[in-house]
């Protein structure tokens, strides 16, 4: 193949081409490379000869950049001379990519699917394994420098056990049973099977058992153990983004920590494609005219209800959800949305979106006809769906079909906050939380009641102060007498 | 298609037709039997005028009794396949009085238990593939929500394909007056045969010619239980009783490679067990490679290479399906697999047994039976077994159903008085997965091997399906066609083509090889723009033949 490569390149490529990898200590750069940027000047001259960079080929004249059709080998594997290592696109077809050295892929720089210009470091060899980590720490300080669309990052290193699930010990055999698909999901996930407990058939691990083990792998930085939806802890109340939410296979910048390019004392960190698609949303809900109705519901009854349903694995969102969406059902003018400014559109279901901060980002799961399905139903997708969010593994329409969003703080003793507005909806719920607090009954006596204070955000072109009090009114109603929700 | 038939009728016809008459009735149905049975006329190379259809089943009707020669028949054919059908067709065709015996069902493994109900279950898997994958759709700008299907359904789309197809069979081979003789037939001596159910008399008749065309039945080796249930083959699995949450397919030839294409659409995850160092062994490397990246890699399935299943249990009393694996050259166990199903798909054996072989002194091979260049059967002692032939699967040449039609059409053209060989390097085959695979004639190390020993030298052409208009309106670009020839000449050795639609388009290669069309003749041959036929055109307009070399077309006239 690498004969092929050469054969078919044009002689000012052939020269980069022939040495797609080489060594960054010796300074034996074919001159072509030298006026691309990927090749900065070896910065850190502590990395010795040992750690090679794999460069994006170039496999014909006209080619400027390649996306990475498939890694045929993963990070760790060892690498012969003349092995195939990485498969590239070029404009016109799909070639294999083979090392020109021994060694062990230490780091993937550009992922499967991603492209990256001709001549930019796509992966890195390490001759042996103690330069693994080098090389690592290399890819991850080198990332800003590939202008490859997403920074890299560091493999998350596999941490299962700390997973509130005990490991098991293996049963007498001691064989581990996994599916093909759990297999690959686990290798690309890297999760170690040998901490995960299979649920399938006769005790083997199926592809649902790797994906749970791996949202629970990434520990999230939020702190809440159950499934109710956090918002980042960001200082500004974060919106959800809608209409072009990030893909969600992209890492967030929490990983990608090397990124930042030191300037006068104050750090810049550019967006994350995830940020990127947060700030495009944000701005451009600005010319939409909201307005706010805040209401301050009791919870007592809820609280009660959600203690005795909790066993049987109910979450506050799931109960959230549902009460948002049964007022809905009976207020359809605030689950509309208006898209063009001349017209409403009345959605055909209610899809209620709820705002989960996962690392470095904000993703909105939605539950589908959150009215229709019943509370246990609604909580078991919820679980599923944030399990994805974590593994990346939401598809689009399970984070954009969104027809009203719920925000909750509650959990972070919030006591109250305006949500902005996510474009294509008509609005949004922000839900502090629920705090004891002195009231005067009726009959003049005081009493101690549990209130919550929810705050929505709406698009007064469409919906008007009255209706949103009159959904907000329901829904006090709704939480204060929960039993409905339960049916 | 009736009305596909009357529009094809000029009006006068219809009137005629309208008169009811015995002889327009066979008319009407040979007529029906163009129309439905293209495919199978196909394969007698030209179409058949309706006159002189007619004129043929009369003159067979008025013939019947006896042959001229003294025999019952001019030749007889044991074993109804797709390779008896078309010896079958083509001896009417040639005016032999033909009889055909078949002990199971019409159309054999190909048309029951193969090719046919297999590729219904394929088109049910690529659709399921097209609608499960949003990715591919949305890119078309299409939303579909959730695919699901109904497993009976699809079972049932199989089974009917199968019946249809058989009676097709049986009703194209009644039309033209070919004798469907019932029960398993022996061969007595080299011009005598009987037949026969279980338990009723024999028949004996004579012929002038005999064809063995019995074909073959799936392979299971030793050490595996087939229950049909839980372990299986080829013959159970089409039937899609079940689909199983994870099976391991027993070989990745052509026959695992479908069958992992079907269970992957339909959900399950699938384990390749492969004794020899790869997956995907019969392809041309390059192909393979790219197959596994293509129908591998990003599907559920793994896969455990040179090892053998040495014993393997169906699921019973509560545990899975057990799978004890032998490394394949030290034959140390290597691990057990537990699964929920297995699909013994190791290949196929000749079904040669009960044919009375030995009253010719004919030993077989492995079962097989042991023919000649133009299909002539070899006795133990090595000689030429007068006035008996065997094709298809029984001889073991290249185990493909047009393989068996086209020796058996060689053979009729024989027994009629013309020398004819098959060109085996021109048939071509094909494995219909998402995306197809197929080839014709040589593999790249083949070439180069026969290369070596005879002294030339070959080029490689390459053009991918990512440069074809029509592939891309498709967004199906993925796919590789390949082609590896002689520049000094410009002679085709073989063709590889993985993509869209690959299995129809490989016949451009396959016929100029067939024909003896050169590169650089081919090469001018227009392709209609924008077609999957252009990927072929692009290959050879890729091939560099040496200026030297000789056109093989005659001159061109304008027109």
């Amino acid at each position: 193949m690498a004969s092929l490569l050469s054969s078919r390149v044009s002689p000012s490529s052939s020269l980069c081409n022939l040495s797609f990898s080489h060594s960054l200590g010796d300074k034996t750069l074919p001159k072509c490379h030298t006026r691309r940027l990927h090749f900065r000047p070896v910065k850190s001259t502590t990395i010795r000869a040992k750690i090679r960079e794999i460069f994006m080929p170039a496999l014909s004249s006209t080619m400027t950049e390649g996306k990475i059709v498939s890694w045929v080998k993963s990070e760790g594997d060892l690498l012969s001379k003349g092995e195939s290592v990485v498969v590239v696109e070029s404009d016109k077809a799909d070639m294999d990519v083979e090392t020109f050295y021994d060694g062990i892929l230490a780091a993937i720089v550009v992922k499967e699917g991603e492209s990256a210009p001709v001549g930019a470091p796509i992966g890195l060899l390490a001759e042996t394994e103690d330069e693994i980590a080098e090389a690592k720490a290399k890819a991850a300080s080198s990332s800003s420098s590939v202008s490859s669309p997403v920074p890299p990052s560091p493999p998350p290193s596999p941490s299962p056990s700390s997973s509130p699930t005990p490991p098991i010990s293996r049963v007498s055999s001691g064989k581990i049973v996994a599916t093909p698909y759990a297999k690959k999901l686990a290798n690309q996930q890297k999760v170690d099977l040998n901490k995960v407990i299979g649920t399938g058939p006769y005790g083997r691990i199926t592809p649902s058992d790797i994906e749970a083990a791996a949202g629970i792998a990434k520990p999230s930085n939020l702190g809440a153990p159950s499934a109710i939806p956090t918002v980042a802890s960001s200082p500004s109340p974060p919106p959800p983004q809608q209409s072009s939410p990030p893909p969600p296979t992209v890492k967030g910048g929490a990983g990608s920590s090397g990124s930042s390019v030191q300037g006068g004392g104050s750090t810049v960190v550019p967006f994350t494609t995830m940020q990127g698609a947060v700030s495009r949303n944000m701005v451009e809900s600005l010319p939409v005219p909201v307005f706010r109705v805040g209401y301050s519901v009791t919870t007592d009854a809820l609280d009660a209800l959600y203690k005795k349903v909790k066993s049987k694995g109910v979450t506050m969102t799931a109960l959230l959800a549902k009460a948002t969406a049964m007022a809905l059902a009976e207020h359809p003018v605030v689950n509309a949305s208006c898209k063009d400014g001349k017209s409403f559109t009345y959605n055909a279901s209610i899809n209620i979106a709820v705002a989960v901060a996962i690392d470095g980002g904000l993703i909105t799961p939605v539950l589908q006809d959150a009215d229709k399905a019943d509370l246990y139903l609604l909580s078991q997708r919820w679980r599923e769906l944030v399990d994805k969010a974590r593994a990346k593994q939401l598809q689009p329409h399970e984070y954009n079909s969104g027809t009203f969003t719920v925000s909750n703080l509650g959990m972070f003793g919030v006591d109250r906050f305006d949500a902005i507005l996510p474009p294509g909806q008509g609005a949004i719920m922000a839900v502090g939380a629920s705090k004891p607090t002195v009231v005067t009954g009726g009959d003049g006596f005081f009493s101690v009641k549990s209130k919550m204070q929810v705050n929505v955000t709406a698009d007064h072109r469409i919906i008007y102060g009255a209706d949103l009090s009159a959904f907000l009114q329901t829904f006090a109603k709704i939480i204060e007498n929960p039993e409905s929700l339960t049916l | 298609m009736q009305a596909a038939i009357s529009t094809s009728i000029p009006p006068s016809f219809t009137a005629f037709r309208s008169d009811n008459s015995a002889a327009r009735c066979h008319f009407a149905a040979g007529l029906r039997f163009c129309g439905l049975h293209r495919h199978v006329l196909l394969s007698l190379g030209e179409a058949i005028e309706t006159r002189q259809l007619r004129k043929r089943i009369s003159a067979s009707l008025s013939e019947s009794g006896a042959s001229k020669n003294g025999f019952d028949y001019d030749l007889v054919i044991i074993g109804a396949g797709v390779g008896g059908h078309g010896a079958a067709l083509h001896a009417v065709e040639k005016g032999l009085k033909t009889a055909i015996i078949e002990g199971d069902v019409v159309g054999g493994t190909c048309v029951n238990r193969g090719c046919v109900p297999s590729k219904a279950l394929l088109a049910v898997s690529g659709r399921m593939r097209d609608l499960q994958s949003e990715h591919h759709l949305k890119a078309l700008g299409l939303h579909v929500p959730a695919a699901g299907y109904d497993r009976q359904g699809v079972a049932d789309h199989a089974n009917n394909l199968a019946s249809k197809i058989r009676s097709n069979l049986t009703n194209s081979m009644k039309a033209m007056g070919v004798d469907i003789l019932t029960g398993v037939g022996t061969i007595l001596d080299t011009q005598k045969v009987k037949y026969g159910k279980v338990g009723f008399p024999d028949t004996v008749i004579t012929a002038k010619g005999i064809i063995i065309a019995t074909g073959s039945v799936p392979f299971v080796p030793n050490g595996i239980e087939v229950d049909g249930k839980t372990v299986f083959t080829s013959d159970h699995a089409l039937k899609l009783e079940w689909v199983p949450d994870w099976i391991a397919i027993v070989g990745s030839g052509y026959i695992g490679l479908e069958f992992s294409d079907v269970y992957t659409a339909l959900g399950s995850e699938v384990t390749f067990i492969e004794a020899l160092d790869q997956i995907m062994p019969g392809f041309d490397p390059e192909i393979g490679k790219l197959a596994q990246r293509v129908l591998i890699n990003p599907r559920k399935i793994d896969f455990h290479t040179g090892v053998f299943a040495k014993k393997i249990t169906p699921a019973k009393d509560g545990k899975p399906v057990s799978i004890e694996l032998i490394d394949a050259k030290t034959k140390e166990p290597k691990d057990t697999l537990e699964v929920d199903a297995a699909l013994i798909a190791t290949g196929r054996a000749p079904f040669t047994k009960g044919l009375g072989l030995e009253n010719i002194n004919v030993v077989t091979e492995r079962g097989f039976v042991p023919v000649d260049e133009r299909m002539r059967v070899i006795d133990a002692d090595g000689k030429l077994v007068p006035h008996v032939y065997c094709i298809g699967d029984a001889n073991g040449k290249m185990m493909l159903a047009h393989t068996a039609s086209a020796q058996g059409i060689s053979v009729v053209e024989q027994v009629s008085g013309r020398d004819h060989v098959v060109n085996h390097m021109s048939i071509p085959a094909a494995c219909f997965t998402h995306p197809e695979i197929s080839m014709v004639g040589y593999t790249e190390p083949q070439a180069k091997e026969k290369a070596d020993k005879e002294g030339f030298k070959i080029s490689v052409a390459k053009t991918s399906f990512k440069a074809n208009t029509k592939a891309l309106a498709e967004n199906e670009g993925e796919g590789l066609a390949k082609l590896i020839y002689r520049p000094d000449t410009g002679e085709i050795l073989g063709v590889h083509i993985l993509g869209l639609h690959a299995a129809d388009l490989i016949h451009e290669a396959s016929n100029a090889i067939a024909l003896g069309t050169r590169i650089q003749d081919i090469k001018f041959a227009v392709h209609a723009h924008p077609t999957l036929s252009e990927v072929l055109d692009e290959l050879f307009k890729a091939a560099k033949v040496e200026i030297h070399a000789s056109k093989t077309v005659a001159e061109p006239v304008a027109v």
